[in-house]
């Protein structure tokens, strides 16, 4: 139950969304009011059956500023991101449907922009917009545009994926991280000396089914998003039940992305993506699992049965520490 | 054989990030301790400035600015961050050029941009003021809390409370300032200081460099860092730093008032001096009880020695400003030291 008087007072902060700690506290909170089984799996998407069908189904808002950033843009961001959370779930995604909230003000042709956009990145996922809504709220209610965009889609994979992670499996990743994350940092902030810098936005649907159909033993699949690769992996252990260890040197972080985190005092491992996924696969499909999720994908780490609930990092120097979800957002550093 | 232990400190915040990061003192030799020392700026920063810059924060048709670290640093009553929830403009910037422009912006509104930072962020200030003149605007301030390294890193060894055999020194400010005020280090004290990048295996090397020196009795200074450092350091921004800023006595935290140790403006400037635009008055400041910044970031004790540490002082609900800085000691600990 929720104790309502114990948090008084409290209000939400920014870092209530930045998909750290505190969000899944949030959330937690927000989820004892509807439980229910479906809820309770914490997945990216539903998996619901509607008479003989295993259909996933999810939702994203996207609040992202600036609205257009090297490698994407609000638009391709709401239908990749909903497109992924399906793709994590195994399932194929058909039909989306797309919310508009307007700023008073906007101009009409940067929201035609927008919708040339989503049209692009619909057809590039192989999904169709079936239904949406537009609302207009006077200025200053909201930045410019927020969209929301929910999935829906038939779950094709036989197993059940998204329920645990297993003790003896692989972990991969798909490319490097960070790359989003530093992407908009340096648009938001009109760093135009960073041109190689490009967001990773993409749907992912394509490699999961390829991964899927090279193995039967894949037994966790989750997008790397807000609160970066740290905060995917508590997710991990947190649902899972086991420990991850992972490799510092192993971790695949582009060099342009590297220096500018030196350069700001950013930890690549928590910096958002938008088309990394991370997948814990029986070991003996790891080889193959890898060459199906990509030329960039690596082997990062490994599921283990013990220090449940904990990822460690062995470090570059060969320490191994823990490595907690995101608490606050990072800041750039001052000198 | 038995040898004595040796203690260095590492004088920057991000080399206290890295340490930390990387988990290096865990692959050190017993006996070789690394302290932190006084090389976050968000950190040493006086309560009383804090103070005097929530005191202009409530000033009338005042936009008040400075970097993300600085919000939540409490002062004595409060933060930039509560001031913000209670309707006053206070703004995050990611430099000083920023707020200049917020005060092109808004030629009704006074713009102040509360400025922390050691040799490396203050020229870059200098360059905005002198700009600022350039260009005729008039509404735009600066509450000048820059810090000199050398003088604190002097009080440190004077006071040697925290027994000190030698410096890693700040890589970035050394870019500005060269290798030669350690000089004087080495000269007056005889310890050893060098200067390194932030890689794990700079870091690695810096201190191999020093030991080797404490232990052949022979300080001197070394730069590690020669891809990034030259002795002479970069003329052309202490020189742009000295036409805006002179050297006076500043407090710090931990280490108190010391002389020539802060900037202050030169007379040319002193129209972009905010302490000269706004005599706010600021009451005397409250430390918070059982806090031990000013101890951690003098090397005298670790944040596990702080009863708040962890308890009543997290990340998420900081009471001292070693736990809010994204290079503060404490969060360092925090975040990698578990």
């Amino acid at each position: 139950m929720v104790r309502e008087g114990r948090t008084r007072g409290e209000r939400i902060t920014l870092a209530h969304g930045n998909g750290g700690r505190l969000m899944h506290a949030l959330v937690d909170r927000l989820a004892a009011h509807f439980t229910n089984p479906i809820l309770e799996e914490r997945a990216d998407a539903a998996e619901v059956r509607v008479g003989g069908a295993r259909l996933a189904f999810t939702t994203d808002s996207y609040v992202v500023d600036p609205l257009f950033f090297p490698g994407g843009d609000i638009g391709s961001l709401a239908v990749f991101g909903t497109v992924n959370d399906l793709a994590m779930k195994g399932a194929r995604p058909l039909f989306l449907s797309l919310g508009l909230i307007c700023e008073e003000g906007l101009p009409m042709l940067l929201l035609d922009r927008v919708a040339r956009s989503i049209k692009k990145a619909a057809r590039r996922a192989g999904v169709r917009i079936v239904t949406g809504d537009i609302k207009v709220v006077e200025k200053g209610a909201a930045q410019k545009l927020f969209i929301n965009t929910s999935g829906i889609g038939p779950i094709t994979y036989a197993g059940r994926l998204g329920v645990r992670a297993h003790p003896g499996d692989v972990l991969l990743i798909n490319g490097g991280i960070a790359e989003h994350g530093m992407a908009i940092f340096q648009a938001r902030n009109k760093m135009g000396f960073l041109a190689d810098i490009k967001s990773d936005c993409a749907p992912l649907d394509g490699a999961v089914r390829r991964c899927l159909a090279r193995s039967k033993r894949i037994h966790f699949l989750r997008d790397v998003t807000r609160g970066g690769l740290a905060t995917t992996l508590n997710e991990i252990v947190r649902v899972s039940a086991v420990g991850v260890e992972i490799r510092e040197k192993d971790i695949p972080v582009r060099p342009a992305v590297k220096k500018m985190c030196d350069v700001l005092g950013f930890d690549p491992l928590y910096l958002p993506s938008e088309g990394r996924f991370v997948c814990c696969v029986d070991g003996r499909d790891g080889g193959s699992v890898k060459a199906a999720m990509g030329p960039r994908a690596r082997v990062i780490g490994r599921v283990v049965g013990g220090h449940r609930g904990e990822v460690h990092l062995l470090t570059r120097v060969g320490v191994g520490r823990l490595l907690p979800m995101l608490e606050q957002d990072q800041l750039p550093r001052i000198c | 054989m038995k040898r004595d232990p040796i203690r260095l400190m590492e004088v920057c915040g991000t080399h206290t990030m890295a340490i930390a990061q990387a988990g290096i003192k865990k692959v050190l030799p017993v006996g070789i301790t690394l302290l932190s020392g006084p090389g976050c700026p968000v950190c040493v920063t006086a309560a009383r400035d804090i103070d005097r810059a929530l005191a202009i924060g409530r000033q009338r048709d005042v936009i008040m600015t400075t970097f993300g670290d600085m919000m939540r640093v409490p002062g004595s009553g409060g933060t930039f961050q509560d001031l913000k929830k209670e309707g006053y403009d206070i703004r995050v910037v990611y430099s000083c050029l920023d707020a200049l422009e917020i005060a092109r912006r808004h030629p009704r509104k006074e713009v102040v941009f509360m400025g922390v930072g050691f040799e490396t962020t203050s020229p870059t200030i200098a360059a905005t003021v002198r700009r600022a003149r350039k260009e005729g605007v008039r509404n735009f301030s600066v509450l000048s809390c820059f810090k000199l390294i050398f003088p604190a890193l002097e009080a440190l060894l004077v006071s040697d409370a925290a027994r000190i055999d030698g410096f890693i020194c700040p890589g970035h400010v050394s870019v500005i300032t060269g290798s030669r005020p350690y000089e004087s280090i080495v000269r007056r004290f005889g310890k050893p200081c060098v200067i390194t990048g932030f890689e794990p295996s700079d870091i690695l090397k810096g201190i191999g460099t020093l030991i080797r020196a404490h232990c052949a009795r022979r300080p001197r200074v070394v730069i590690e860092y020669k891809r990034a450092v030259r002795p002479e350091g970069n003329r052309r921004a202490r020189a742009l730093l000295d036409t805006v800023f002179e050297a006076t006595t500043a407090e710090w935290r931990g280490l108190g008032v010391l002389k020539k140790s802060g900037l202050a403006f030169r007379r040319a400037f002193r129209d972009f001096d905010a302490v000269r635009r706004w005599p706010v008055r600021v009451p005397a400041s409250r430390m918070p009880a059982g806090c031990l910044c000013g101890q951690v970031l003098c090397g005298v004790k670790t944040p596990t020695d702080c009863r708040l540490f962890g308890k009543k002082c997290t990340p998420e609900h900081p009471v001292g400003p070693c736990m809010v800085s994204s290079e503060g000691t404490c969060a360092a600990f925090y975040r990698y030291g578990r």
